[in-house]
């Protein structure tokens, strides 16, 4: 049993693509609290995993619930403004910083520049041209484009593969950051020393065929 | 007085055929064939046309007939994109509706504002300038707009993961692929009568027409390609976005 209320529960889910079986009855619950690493082998489903909590994905069949809801039920774009998304590379839109944040709502330039104090990047890169920044600071960069929606919670996939040592430290800094402040996470990595630092609660992922709770 | 080329005039035209295919021997082209094939076809098929158009224009058929031919040119164009575009979902279905929502903006504007009599001659032209000069813009906005949403799968996914729409997670692409098949047509609208003097114009002058009754015509078709071809891209865009996102927001195009 959960002390909390769980984050995200996926009961029985299937999900087939390109006529293979990804994920086969597969069971998880997420605590609604803390750095939630899922980990598991290449081509496991862990993405599959993230994609299917905001709805990017849907499953063949099982249900997959936010905080106790079917998000079958839940208007996808209000979803995944709750549930924000941090890709595993980059993914800076044309234009400057100021202006990836305005894609995501957050337009006033006073709060973009808090915003970038929050992933600590200096306002001054509100009019550069996203992307000309470093890898690091482009996903720090879209780490803040994600919070402008004032998620409940962050999904995070595999955030820092592209990223040097320095700045994957930086980010899992960050996002442990949110956790501890009250946005649960749920990370996925294949990298097991990445799950040791950050992880309050892990999850494996089964190797095929995808069945049962792994959670450690 | 109208040029009206004779027999022996338009073989002697056929020289010019001649000097492509020596100068694709000469540089080792390999286009010989291609060229007297296409030489051939056109001959062929501007030959059944004048016949088709002969019946047409007569003053005893009823123009019925050449609304049918409007079909079936649009039927024809729906299915050439088809085979251009195999990678669109949906495609012949959506230029169908493109070319017909085409002609019949462009049609009711010509027409129901006078600019133009309704008659078997001037229906069957317009109507072929109309689909004729949109086809390249509708198969590159459809395929640019599917490789697009492709090759920019992240971006898209990102803006969903935003909490933004379908359509404005594809807004930047499908903005870009209009783009692209728009503005060759916006670049000879530009250049005309600078750079070139466009075929209806040279046509009527040949025929006979004053420049100025020409360069009347000539305008009025000009807007009217302009008109078709944007109408037609954004037709199709919005048709293949919309194909290409699941009701629920996900790009389902490739997956």
């Amino acid at each position: 049993m959960w002390a909390v209320d769980p984050l995200i529960e996926l009961d029985e889910v299937r999900v087939s693509r390109d006529g293979h079986r990804v994920l086969d009855g597969f069971d998880m619950v997420v605590p609604d609290s803390g750095t939630t690493v899922l980990t598991g082998a290449s081509g496991s489903g862990k993405s599959t995993v993230l994609r299917l909590c905001n709805r990017l994905l849907v499953p063949d069949s099982g249900v997959v619930r936010f905080r106790g809801r079917d998000v079958s039920g839940i208007d996808p774009c209000e979803l995944r403004r709750r549930l924000g998304m941090v890709f595993q590379h980059p993914v800076p839109f044309p234009g400057t910083v100021a202006e990836n944040l305005a894609v995501a709502g957050e337009s006033d330039r006073a709060s973009a520049a808090a915003l970038l104090g929050r992933v600590g990047l200096d306002e001054g890169l509100l009019d550069r041209d996203a992307r000309k920044l470093s890898g690091g600071e482009q996903q720090r960069m879209c780490l803040a484009r994600t919070l402008a929606t004032g998620p409940e919670a962050l999904l995070v996939d595999e955030g820092t593969s592209a990223l040097d040592e320095d700045a994957t430290r930086v980010l899992e800094e960050l996002v442990v950051d949110q956790a501890r402040s009250g946005r649960p996470v749920l990370w996925v990595t294949h990298d097991l020393a990445q799950a040791e630092r950050i992880a309050s609660r892990r999850i494996c992922m089964p190797d095929p065929p995808h069945r049962g709770d792994g959670e450690e | 007085m109208a040029a009206d080329p004779t027999p022996w005039g338009l073989a002697a035209s056929a020289v010019l055929i001649a000097v492509a295919i020596g100068l694709s021997a000469a540089q080792r082209l390999g286009l010989g064939r291609s060229i007297l094939w296409a030489a051939s076809r056109a001959l062929v098929q501007l030959a059944a046309i004048g016949v088709v158009l002969a019946f047409l224009l007569d003053e005893s058929t009823p123009i019925a007939w050449s609304w049918a031919w409007v079909a079936v040119m649009v039927v024809f164009a729906a299915w050439t994109t088809a085979r251009r575009a195999r990678t669109v979902p949906g495609v012949f279905a959506l230029s169908l509706t493109a070319y017909a929502a085409s002609c019949v903006v462009t049609l009711l504007v010509l027409f129901g504002f006078g600019v133009f009599e309704l008659t078997p001659r001037t229906l069957v032209p317009l109507s072929g300038m109309v689909v004729g000069n949109s086809l390249a813009a509708t198969v590159l906005v459809g395929n640019r707009l599917v490789a697009g949403l492709e090759d920019r799968r992240d971006e898209v996914e990102a803006r969903l993961a935003l909490g933004l729409d379908s359509r404005a997670a594809a807004a930047p692409v499908v903005t870009e692929s209009i783009r692209t098949a728009l503005i060759p047509q916006v670049e000879t609208t530009k250049a005309v009568g600078i750079v070139f003097l466009p075929g209806a114009m040279v046509g009527l002058i040949l025929g006979g027409a004053e420049p100025a009754t020409a360069v009347k015509v000539q305008l009025a078709v000009m807007y009217l390609i302009l008109g078709s071809v944007a109408t037609t891209t954004a037709v199709v865009a919005l048709g293949v976005r919309r194909r290409a996102f699941s009701a629920d927001h996900r790009l389902i195009l490739g997956s």
